[in-house]
């Protein structure tokens, strides 16, 4: 398969009174042509960040200072505005978390669902409207075009998660980038919402970037997995051997921390204690360590790299630890920690 | 986990029949009257020491249940009874003794707490309030209380906004407890924190929970969380209560459509069993609550709706002991 997307060293911080928030410190990946790449991680572990940056949609006291983020080879981080704006929405769809701001109130479907078409298609109005009412079809909207004459208010949360959906793959993007599209969004319509995105992307190829809090959803849609934590990727393994067998202390945390469906009740969730940290300098450590069971005294004087890790299952499984946390026992810990 | 040793009938809270219809003004300009049917007919009992899970989608009125059912809403009829007392019709004024031994913890940790108010001040204004202890007394049991929740007795000085979403959601845990209550109502606690955070506060609420003896009535849309923390489960749909028993009989043998649609929502953190999965998704959205369908309200997304349920309400009946089920179908 060959590479669609590529970023590398990629660093975003924002500019705040007292200094700078160091949001993305260095980010690598690949996405192919096809894949779906899950970006796992708790609020402020900059995986927003990272996918804004890409298109670069940041707000004004956010710089991107140093990386490259190559999409077939161009970097969008060099080109112009007016190339930028062919590649977002064109090359690059994007659905956002709250279907309910990301839609304007005060304008139709159908308006809004043609503008990319007419900008990025050149189509004519009428053309676009057609192809709209199809779109809406395809994401399971019955009678599309009456719909297009209705203000956002008069769907519900889900609908318009399909509306932004249907928006976002208008253009058929060679890469669609879903930032928590299901958190805003009740258990059953979030069911409805992956098994539509699943089907839209098996039928057109469509690279699915899928930015996401809960494990559980990644486990269904993805099939590799990035982890991020205070801006670093601590962990990328495809979905079965991070599943399986994660490295990185943070991953097994998250893990442990998930009640499920199944098995015993009677046992304590395994918690992460503290909280992350602020991202007011670049750390030299190990920006895990304050919070992690199996921390050595390398971990508070050198940050680790993410590597690949010993004895994987899989080539592009790597992490960045400086323990081998299947030789280390450690009290309170109990899940997760399977191979 | 807590388990309930005691008796079967050992209620501490018992609703019965409880409806809450709210009057809106629906369309443009407010010109039409209508009525949001929140809770029709709610009847469950929480027992003495248990977690009772209320469970639901948004809308389905599981909120409203806990508000009503502490009389922070007025019940439009139905009867609601908190250690074999009637609750229900008691003003304001006698309702306040009983205050103190039932409180609640919101979801929304950021807007719960006045931000003008050292944290101090916020768990201490009950302590106050219902005259439990004051000056030096008062001071002692916030930094008793801060300990419990596992924050240091020194923040009592600072104020909510020095304090991440996990450490304020502990203040709101530390105010409802000041009182010394014995019924609290937890409403979607854990859903605002991060996935680390809501195991530390699942597991704070659980080890409270076996200290002071406390009864939950624990209303989350997470089913995975639910099971994790309920003794007991009732399921909600638009208003009623399709289905309640005891948490592995609910998930084991879910009898109602609907609970055993939500079930299959749930994602399963494992790849290779998510894979195999069969992905029968439920259809349509939840209808609304100003017109709710007539007969069972499920019917018009049921895969089992068959003549009766579309005109005749199923009737709440117990088919096993403890398992309850609202459903023409079972």
């Amino acid at each position: 398969m060959s590479v669609l997307l590529d970023v590398q060293e990629l660093q975003t911080r924002f500019q705040v009174r007292k200094g700078y928030v160091y949001a993305v410190n260095g980010v690598s990946f690949k996405l192919e042509e096809g894949e779906t790449l899950a970006v796992v991680g708790e609020s402020g572990c900059g995986k927003s960040v990272t996918m804004l940056s890409l298109v670069r949609l940041l707000p004004p006291a956010a710089s991107i200072e140093n990386g490259k983020v190559l999409l077939r080879g161009d970097d969008l981080l060099q080109i112009d505005q007016r190339q930028l704006r062919d590649v977002r929405g064109g090359q690059i769809g994007m659905i956002f978390q709250d279907p309910m701001t990301s839609l304007n109130p005060f304008i139709n479907i159908g308006t809004q669902m043609s503008e990319p078409l007419i900008y990025h298609r050149g189509m004519s109005k009428k053309e676009a409207l057609a192809r709209s009412a199809e779109l809406l079809e395809m994401v399971g909207i019955p009678d599309g075009e009456a719909r297009l004459r209705e203000y956002p208010h008069q769907f519900s949360g889900g609908m318009r998660q399909r509306v932004m959906i249907a928006m976002s793959m208008s253009c058929e993007p060679a890469v669609l980038i879903a930032d928590e599209p299901t958190t805003a969004l009740d258990v059953t319509i979030q069911a409805q919402i992956v098994e539509l995105v699943k089907e839209l992307r098996d039928r057109s190829g469509v690279a699915v970037i899928w930015i996401t809090h809960d494990l559980s959803v990644v486990a269904g849609i993805a099939d590799r997995v990035i982890v991020m934590y205070a801006g670093y990727i601590v962990e990328e393994a495809p979905v079965d051997a991070l599943f399986e067998d994660p490295r990185h202390p943070y991953t097994v945390g998250l893990m442990g921390a998930l009640p499920s469906l199944e098995g015993d009740t009677g046992t304590r969730l395994t918690t992460i204690g503290g909280s992350p940290p602020d991202l007011e300098d670049l750390p030299d450590f190990c920006p895990f360590h304050t919070r992690c069971p199996y921390s050595i005294d390398r971990c508070r004087t050198e940050n680790p790299m993410l590597e690949p890790v010993a004895d994987a299952s899989d080539r592009g499984h790597r992490a960045a630890c400086w323990v081998d946390i299947r030789e280390v026992e450690v009290q309170s810990n109990g899940a997760g920690a399977s191979s | 986990m807590s388990q309930t040793d005691n008796g079967n009938s050992d209620a501490l809270v018992r609703v019965e029949n409880l409806t809450k219809h709210f009057s809106v003004r629906i369309g443009a300009y407010g010109e039409t009257k209508a009525t949001v049917h929140a809770l029709d007919e709610v009847s469950f009992d929480v027992q003495r020491g248990e977690t009772l899970g209320l469970v639901g989608e948004s809308g389905c009125g599981k909120s409203t249940a806990g508000l009503t059912l502490l009389q922070l809403h007025r019940p439009t009829s139905g009867k609601v009874f908190f250690d074999e007392s009637e609750v229900t019709g008691l003003s304001d004024k006698e309702m306040r003794p009983l205050r103190r031994r039932m409180q609640i913890i919101f979801q929304d940790p950021y807007s719960t707490l006045s931000p003008r108010m050292t944290i101090g001040n916020a768990i201490g204004e009950p302590l106050w309030l219902h005259e439990l202890a004051s000056g030096q007394e008062a001071q002692e049991r916030i930094a008793e209380l801060l300990d419990d929740v596992g924050l240091n007795p020194a923040f009592a000085f600072r104020y909510p906004h020095e304090f991440s979403g996990g450490q304020r959601q502990r203040v709101c845990i530390a105010r409802a407890l000041a009182c010394e209550p014995d019924f609290i109502v937890c409403d979607e606690p854990i859903s605002a924190l991060d996935v680390s955070i809501q195991a530390q506060i699942i597991n704070l609420l659980q080890d409270l929970q076996e200290e002071y003896h406390l009864t939950y009535l624990f209303i989350a849309h997470d089913l995975a969380v639910v099971r994790h923390i309920s003794d007991r489960v009732a399921v909600m749909y638009l208003g009623r209560v399709v289905e309640m028993a005891p948490k592995e009989k609910l998930f084991e043998n879910p009898l109602h459509p609907y609970t055993n649609a939500l079930l299959l929502s749930v994602p399963v953190p494992n790849p290779r069993q998510e894979r195999q999965r069969e992905h029968t998704v439920i259809q349509g959205n939840v209808p609304s609550a100003i017109s709710p369908p007539s007969g069972c309200r499920f019917h018009p997304r049921c895969p089992l709706a068959f003549e009766p349920c579309d005109h005749e309400v199923p009737e709440w009946r117990e088919v096993e002991s403890g398992h309850w089920v609202a459903c023409h179908a079972v």
